[in-house]
């Protein structure tokens, strides 16, 4: 069997999806959707206030038919800039620069938003899940990242205010199998945030930093592979890290383990480049190389793009331009 | 009351006699462009960033072939508190009058400012950007600066 480095791939482009009206920020794909019989579902945010809802309606090799299902218009007052559903499909949360987070659901009528968190002091940059989704975390340029649980009822009770940071939090990203937190800013670090066991406290218990091999600018995204012991984290100091995550007791989940752990970037040179683990390692650990860079992908910056959590290698971008793409990362045979 | 300025006596400079354009030539780009951000009026006083020399045709680097923008420019007091502002600004300008497919840095003059890279790492984060021309207070002065009231 040829390993994908052997393979000659190509990033085929499948579908445009347009209908944002301002700079599309935020992608999200419903991880319920996209097998036996569950159309794909996408969710999108952007400048325009919206929140769009795609659905797949049939897909072949060389395209796919996404449809907008539903335009969300009155939920946020100011610009969404990241959604992103709950484990179990049911939810959407919705981050805002109007300072509040929204919890969508899906009913008879479409999706209505049934709950507003309110607390951060302004923008409101980023909105994660925990694996279970018992908790919520949220982060802002207030340099604060919130912590949120999870009541029946749509319930939501702040459980930790987490102050550290020095300046904007740009994302926040639960690791995929403990219920460990880890945020990015513009004061150039990435925080480790877990619970003391004894007193329920949550606290910073690490901090990447220039010192440690940390980045040197803005750290803009933090993104997990399946199994969660690997983080990339990508920089406006124009770099992108893999850090090793070394967690000791490893909660089973489900977890995907055939996944190929190809990591894709977008950037302002709207290009989207793919990245994979390199067969020869140096002593000194794993190397990593591009795979593919797709010129042009975009005609302006990317500011998003996501893997589906369960079509083989298929995935969305989102940019400057107002569209999103879907591509198929494919053999050129 | 108004509040005091922050640079109550500028100096004042000639200012360049420049053919009327109505489109970008190839070769001339680089003059519309600072064309373009020369027109913008300081935040504090009725005189151009021109004529008050916070902005020059040297100061506007303009490569077409990738599309790539960058643009210097000098607050008058090293202090200047207005230096975010007028940054927005010059990013406002260029941003509805470009085409779209431009990617723009803005900077302070090496030198010319006590935060400088403070400034720069505001004016450069899209994000921060797109936030503040939401705010309706900053969008009201961007609006004043960018039509002129002379003339």
């Amino acid at each position: 069997m040829t390993s994908i480095e052997e393979e000659g791939l190509q990033l085929k482009e499948l579908q445009t999806l347009t209908g944002h009206t301002d700079r599309v920020w935020g992608l999200a794909w419903n991880p319920v959707t996209g097998t036996a019989g569950h159309p794909s579902m996408l969710a999108s945010c952007g400048g325009d206030k919206t929140v769009r809802i795609w659905q797949q309606q049939q897909q072949t090799p060389n395209s796919t038919s996404f449809h907008s299902l539903e335009v969300l218009e009155e939920i946020h007052t100011r610009t969404v800039r990241s959604c992103v559903w709950s484990p179990s499909g049911e939810k959407l949360a919705t981050a805002s620069f109007d300072a509040t987070t929204a919890i969508l659901e899906q009913n008879g009528n479409g999706f209505e938003c049934v709950s507003t968190l309110e607390g951060h002091e302004n923008e409101v940059k980023s909105v994660s899940w925990n694996a279970s989704g018992s908790l919520l975390a949220t982060c802002s340029r207030d340099k604060c990242v919130w912590i949120w649980e999870v009541l029946p009822g749509n319930e939501f009770d702040c459980v930790s205010v987490l102050q550290g940071h020095t300046q904007d939090v740009k994302m926040v990203q639960w690791h995929p199998t403990v219920d460990v937190l880890f945020s990015c800013s513009y004061d150039n670090t990435i925080k480790v945030w877990a619970e003391d066991g004894d007193s329920d406290d949550w606290r910073c218990v690490q901090t990447l930093n220039e010192s440690n091999c940390g980045h040197s600018s803005t750290v803009w995204a933090i993104s997990f592979n399946a199994t969660g012991e690997k983080m990339v984290t990508c920089s406006d100091d124009l770099t992108i890290k893999v850090w090793g995550v070394d967690i000791a007791r490893l909660q089973s989940g489900d977890t995907n383990a055939s996944w190929e752990g190809i990591i894709a970037t977008g950037a302002a040179d709207d290009a989207i480049c793919l990245f994979i683990e390199s067969e020869d390692h140096s002593v000194d650990g794993p190397k990593y190389k591009l795979l593919l860079k797709k010129e042009k992908a975009h005609d302006m910056d990317i500011n998003a793009v996501r893997w589906s959590p369960t079509e083989n290698r298929l995935l969305a971008s989102a940019s400057d331009d107002g569209t999103i793409k879907i591509w198929k990362l494919d053999s050129i045979a | 009351m108004s509040p005091a300025l922050i640079n109550a006596n500028p100096v004042v400079y000639e200012k360049k006699e420049r053919p009327v354009r109505t489109r970008p030539g190839d070769a001339a780009f680089d003059e519309y462009a600072t064309e373009l951000i020369d027109q913008l009026e300081d935040p504090e006083h009725p005189y151009s960033l021109e004529e008050l020399k916070v902005i020059t045709e040297d100061a506007v680097e303009v490569d077409d072939k990738r599309s790539y923008v960058r643009v210097t420019f000098t607050p008058t007091v090293e202090h200047c508190s207005m230096a975010t502002i007028i940054g927005l600004c010059l990013r406002v300008k260029l941003m509805r009058s470009l085409p779209s497919r431009f990617k723009v840095d803005i900077k302070v003059a090496p030198g010319t400012h006590a935060t400088e890279d403070a400034v720069n790492k505001q004016l450069n984060d899209k994000e921060r950007v797109a936030a503040a021309l939401e705010n309706p207070n900053l969008v009201d002065m961007v609006d004043e600066c960018l039509t002129p009231s002379f003339e």
